[in-house]
């Protein structure tokens, strides 16, 4: 009875898990930053599976490793909420709407390409999809500034710098805030060991 | 055969593209166009365009395309496997790492610093849609900014930060008025 009930639980989280990835996936354009916003508005501000650090956590993490980001991301927010089968619905349903539409398109492509209405409804999803992005980039920078660290504030505005007006390559800045982050470490175990 | 060699495309397409969407591209064609010659230049760069208007990772975009133009759903299938499998094993390595040693403190100082850069990522990423919405070609000047995206786009942000509306929702209503007042 009881472990029916586990069961049955456990059932309930992959089928939300799997429904929320699939529609994520079907409705987000451009790159995998967007999924991440979608991913942290679903998980964390809705289902509450997911802290908002961890959510900034995993996402470092599914930028660090190859392959596309909404796929990474989906594989660590899976494995996050349900384990090795959450890890599985979790990948079925952000591969599977692109999947679906490129299959269908690929039939008859070159219309798709050129066709006014189409064009014109996702250019106004584009101005939709700023909108949402921005949105969320509020709330978490609102959090960084809270944190009252120069140290943050100054990452974020040097990676924002190096990014967006540099065109530096997302690994480097990646990389670079690592060794920040490490430097940082070492630092503080000197003074600690001096004093 | 044809189903291996997809296979294989494709596995390195998924393990040698870091930094997202746009770092698979030229690997992509470098696979698909200049190794194999399954697409055409050109049916590459409207492969590309398609990419960009619908959902999904480019590179699962285009393994789908390319595995069914080359081989059937069979090969969509295969080729998007081979793009993701990668992926699998390396961020499950990560992923144990992360959780084994999350609470060591150099992995705890790391993590803190990382978060402001993910922050400033996003950022940037919501601001070189927003540019593509304000302005009509390239050029960032008064004159060439498009009044109806900035209008979409400021509705759509107020709406979101004061009502807290579904994204999704707000998104589409978005595409609709697009369409709808460029009819008119």
């Amino acid at each position: 009875m009881k472990s029916e009930k586990k069961h049955n639980s456990k059932l309930t989280t992959l089928t939300k898990l799997f429904l929320s990835t699939l529609y994520i996936s079907a409705f987000t354009f451009g790159g995998g930053f967007v999924i991440i916003t979608f991913m942290k508005r679903k998980f964390v501000d809705e289902l509450h599976w997911i802290d908002e650090e961890e959510m900034l956590n995993l996402a470092a993490l599914a930028q660090s490793a190859p392959g596309a980001i909404a796929v990474n991301a989906a594989i660590l927010v899976g494995w996050r909420v349900a384990g090795f089968l959450g890890m599985i619905v979790s990948i079925i349903g952000t591969i599977l709407p692109p999947m679906i539409i490129l299959s269908v398109i690929s039939f008859f492509y070159a219309e798709f390409a050129t066709n006014l209405y189409v064009t014109f409804a996702l250019k106004g999803m584009q101005a939709g999809v700023a909108a949402v992005i921005l949105d969320v980039v509020f709330g978490l920078g609102s959090n960084v500034l809270k944190e009252k660290s120069i140290l943050s504030v100054t990452i974020l505005i040097a990676a924002f710098i190096a990014t967006y007006f540099l065109d530096i390559n997302v690994i480097f800045i990646i990389l670079a805030a690592i060794m920040v982050g490490i430097m940082k470490e070492l630092i503080y175990l000197r003074k600690e060991h001096t004093l | 055969m044809i189903y291996l060699q997809l296979l294989l495309s494709f596995m390195q397409v998924g393990l040698f593209s870091i930094g997202g969407g746009y770092a698979a591209i030229p690997l992509i064609q470098n696979q698909v166009v200049d190794t194999h010659s399954w697409l055409t230049l050109n049916e590459f760069t409207n492969l590309i365009t398609i990419a960009e208007m619908t959902p999904g990772p480019i590179a699962v975009n285009s393994a789908t395309f390319v595995g069914i133009r080359v081989a059937g759903f069979g090969g969509a299938v295969i080729s998007t496997f081979g793009c993701i499998l990668p992926s699998c094993f390396i961020v499950s390595l990560l992923a144990f790492i992360y959780y084994k040693f999350k609470g060591v403190s150099t992995i705890q100082s790391v993590l803190s610093s990382l978060r402001p850069a993910v922050v400033a990522l996003i950022a940037a990423a919501g601001l070189s849609i927003l540019q593509l919405v304000l302005f009509n070609d390239d050029s960032i000047m008064l004159k060439n900014i498009n009044w109806i995206g900035a209008a979409t786009f400021l509705t759509a942000f107020i709406i979101l930060r004061k009502w807290k509306w579904n994204p999704i929702l707000v998104m589409s209503l978005c595409g609709v008025f697009s369409l709808i007042i460029n009819l008119i």
